[in-house]
């Protein structure tokens, strides 16, 4: 094998790779990236077993081939070439080493047999269709905040990707929650997408996939089957298991009868909250809000190490209320909105509490209240 | 030589016999006026606490602990005298002391009498640390004017009081440090008054064995023993840092003990880093059913003991020790600080569900860990589980119930598994 590529093509393209493969590893071939050069472009491909990226990049290729090296060294020395170098990767099969040459840079790395290299096996996939990349953006970004990291609730460790109804029909949902605070993200159902079978994508997942969504022009080919989904572009495929579990019936989480409605600009929201929360040492920072006619409190009172207090004007014309809340649950929350007001509807102070964008139903986030 | 008659507590300077009394309990040593560092231990006393309650009992050998598969947690002198020791399985015990009565621990008294003690040693100084129910460091430095008495005298007064007042007895320990204070209540016991000075302590360390060390167990013995150390003597032909290299932080520890030198205070109100409570079963077992009611039970005692203290738990700990005696140990951060008992025990089962092992096992344990106020914990509700909020507020109207009426008020039927 023997190849020639663009420090900076190349550089885009093992760094995808790279980042799936798991720092601490005990089988040394998960270390390692599959390098396949044929006619005129070259792969990359990395796996943990749970996700496979694969990322084909233009090269010009003098020997067809393939070989296995270690996906972080790779990284770090294409990352350290000089921009705008011509690199040559080269593998003669029998000395068992890659050798790199860039300039007057010369490198050489220990291989592993390509055959060793664990392909994941495809799956047949039942939904097949195309989203524009902002699309997925949106669903992924504004819900991963949500996503539990307790190993215990292994089936909340993602967002769960599944086809509901909404008041306009039906849509493609994004649900991730924690137990203490949740985010369901609603976009029109993309042609080809009803009958998808409802999965839930691992955090990890929704990290690399994210990197394939930069491009607003971007439409992404995405399958899904009930053990596997897969992300496309023209250039990467990353492919991943789904938790296998059952996401919990999250409808019934989300309060309907909340009455108590508070308006307020999310942005000065978030400072205040932001603000206030700076003197609590306790490891949950606990806000306290109290409402009144078109008038908002924050305070915080923590007894060993000081208390505060800030006053914001708002909409709110309900009974007296005070509800407390974890600060960085509220700040989560507040800085999903970019547009309008946020609107916070409550019930009790023991009750979970909505919160959407202006009366925008199709983003909306529920938290848990604090004792306070 | 200064010397103390324990039984009256006269001081004199001539005698083997107290000049007053004629007791030939007396502690004589040339520093006993000087030494400020004492350890009380009493002697056996489960059993003795076991004896005050039930006369009848006084002239028997008396065993206490817990059933068939259970082990011995204090013998009385009686019973020690035919080779009974603490933590002794309790089939060899009844094998060597067949007439021995056994008495299951009733720790609720052995808690009210300990406080008795204590009482006694908060007069004495400030600064008394614990180490259990029925021993405790006390640091009287400076206390000699305030009392009108050098220490030894307090001391003496102390566990005289202790017996005439309670009717328990002890021993004290007096020192230069912690270590030596600990060292010299167990040379002569029981009712012993035992010093080590400043000037002997080389002397008198040289050939004890290591093992004497409080917190050398079988493992550091078995590492010690490798390295060919076994005396103290052995241990003073080693350079400090080959100690250190050898086994780190003990080594530095182990290389001062073995001059005498130990610079831990006093400490009392040492902080409480974890509740725990374990359970050695009758029966080995490995049904799902049976160590859940167990884990419910612990749970149940952790919970009361974290509720009295007013703390609670971030991280989980359930502890299963196989019938090979391999020990498990699984542990779960929460997201929030808890104290009820039903969140200990439901994290407990999740654990014990993902575990992977069947057993048996021969004992199960529960703690909480990383504590913190208990005003930290349990504030938050879970989305997923709405009831587990009504759960809380069931438990804790359960504990006001069992306040008033008892503990036996009201269980849940889960305890009688």
């Amino acid at each position: 094998m023997k190849f020639s590529i663009e420090r900076a093509v190349l550089l885009k393209a093992v760094a995808q790779a790279q980042s799936v493969v798991e720092r601490r590893n005990t089988i040394p071939i998960l270390a390692n990236v599959l390098i396949e050069a044929e006619g005129d472009s070259v792969q990359f491909r990395a796996t943990d077993l749970d996700i496979e990226v694969v990322d084909r990049a233009p090269a010009k290729v003098e020997r067809a081939g393939a070989t296995t090296v270690a996906a972080v060294t790779l990284n770090e020395i294409v990352r350290k070439l000089p921009d705008g170098a011509l690199v040559t990767l080269a593998e003669d099969g029998a000395s068992g080493r890659l050798t790199i040459e860039a300039g007057r840079s010369n490198f050489s790395l220990a291989t592993l047999p390509k055959e060793d290299f664990p392909v994941m096996a495809s799956s047949d996939y039942q939904t097949n269709f195309s989203a524009p990349a902002p699309m997925l953006r949106r669903l992924f970004d504004k819900s991963k905040f949500a996503i539990s990291t307790e190993e215990t609730r292994y089936y909340l460790n993602g967002v769960y990707m599944h086809v509901s109804e909404a008041d306009g029909g039906k849509v493609l949902r994004c649900v991730a929650t924690d137990g203490h605070r949740l985010a369901r993200i609603d976009a029109d159902l993309p042609e080809g997408a009803d009958g998808m079978p409802g999965v839930i994508v691992p955090r990890k997942t929704v990290g690399e996939l994210r990197k394939l969504l930069d491009d607003d022009e971007a439409q992404i080919a995405v399958s899904v089957s009930e053990t596997k989904v897969r992300f496309a572009t023209p250039d990467i495929t990353l492919i991943s298991k789904v938790i296998d579990g059952t996401f919990p019936d999250y409808s019934r989480v989300i309060p309907t009868g909340n009455t108590r409605r508070l308006e307020v600009d999310a942005a000065e929201f978030a400072k205040a909250v932001d603000r206030v929360a700076t003197v609590s040492s306790e490891r949950s920072r606990a806000v306290k809000l109290s409402l009144d006619e078109d008038r908002l409190i924050l305070s915080v009172n923590a007894p060993d190490s000081g208390a505060a207090e800030e006053e914001l004007a708002v909409a709110y014309g309900d009974e007296r209320l005070e509800i407390g809340f974890n600060a960085k649950y509220l700040l989560e929350i507040a800085s999903q909105v970019d547009r309008e007001n946020a609107v916070f509807l409550f019930n009790s102070s023991g009750d979970p509490t909505l919160m959407r964008e202006g009366n925008d139903t199709s983003a909306v986030y529920v938290v848990m209240p604090m004792r306070v | 030589m200064p010397a103390i008659c324990r039984d009256c507590l006269t001081t004199f300077e001539e005698g083997r016999r107290c000049p007053t009394c004629r007791s030939p309990r007396v502690t004589a040593h040339p520093e006993l006026f000087q030494l400020t560092i004492a350890h009380m231990d009493c002697d056996a006393f489960y059993a003795s606490v076991e004896k005050l309650d039930n006369p009848e009992l006084r002239d028997k050998p008396v065993i206490v602990g817990g059933g068939k598969r259970g082990v011995v947690s204090t013998a009385c002198y009686l019973a020690r005298i035919k080779g009974v020791r603490s933590a002794m399985p309790m089939f060899q015990a009844l094998k060597l002391c067949p007439e021995a009565v056994v008495v299951h621990g009733r720790m609720q008294r052995y808690v009210e009498v300990s406080r008795q003690v204590r009482a006694m040693m908060d007069e004495l100084t400030p600064v008394v640390e614990p180490l259990s129910l029925d021993e405790a460091f006390m640091d009287l430095t400076g206390t000699a004017r305030l009392h009108g008495a050098p220490p030894a005298v307090m001391l003496a007064r102390l566990v005289k009081r202790m017996r005439d007042e309670i009717g328990i007895t002890g021993s004290i320990g007096l020192s230069h440090n912690k270590f030596l204070a600990k060292v010299a209540s167990d040379l002569d016991k029981p009712r012993g008054f035992s010093v080590i000075g400043a000037a002997e302590t080389g002397e008198f360390l040289r050939d004890k064995p290591i093992r004497m060390i409080w917190g050398i167990g079988p493992a550091a013995q078995e590492s010690l023993d490798r390295a060919g150390i076994r005396t103290f003597n052995d241990l003073l032909r080693w350079e400090k840092d080959d100690l250190i290299h050898r086994f780190g932080g003990m080594g530095d520890r182990l290389w001062h003990l073995a001059r005498g030198q130990d610079r831990r205070r006093v400490s009392p109100n040492a902080p409480v880093k974890s509740i725990s409570k374990e359970t050695t079963f009758f029966e080995d077992t490995g049904n799902t059913d049976v160590l859940d009611g167990h884990i419910w039970r612990l749970a149940e005692q952790v919970s009361d003991r974290a509720k009295a203290k007013g703390m609670a738990g971030r991280v989980v700990t359930l502890k299963l020790k196989r019938a090979s005696h391999k020990l498990l140990t699984r542990q779960h951060q929460l997201h929030q600080p808890t104290q009820m008992a039903d969140r200990i025990y439901r994290t407990c089962r999740a654990l014990l569900d993902q575990l992977g092992d069947e057993g048996p096992y021969r004992l199960l344990g529960v703690g909480i860990s990383h504590l913190v106020d208990a005003s930290e914990a349990d504030r938050e509700g879970d989305l997923l589980d709405p009831d587990a909020g009504r759960r809380t507020e069931a438990e804790r109207a359960a504990d006001l119930i069992r306040k008033k009426f008892g503990k036996d008020a009201i269980i849940k039927g889960r305890a009688l598994r």
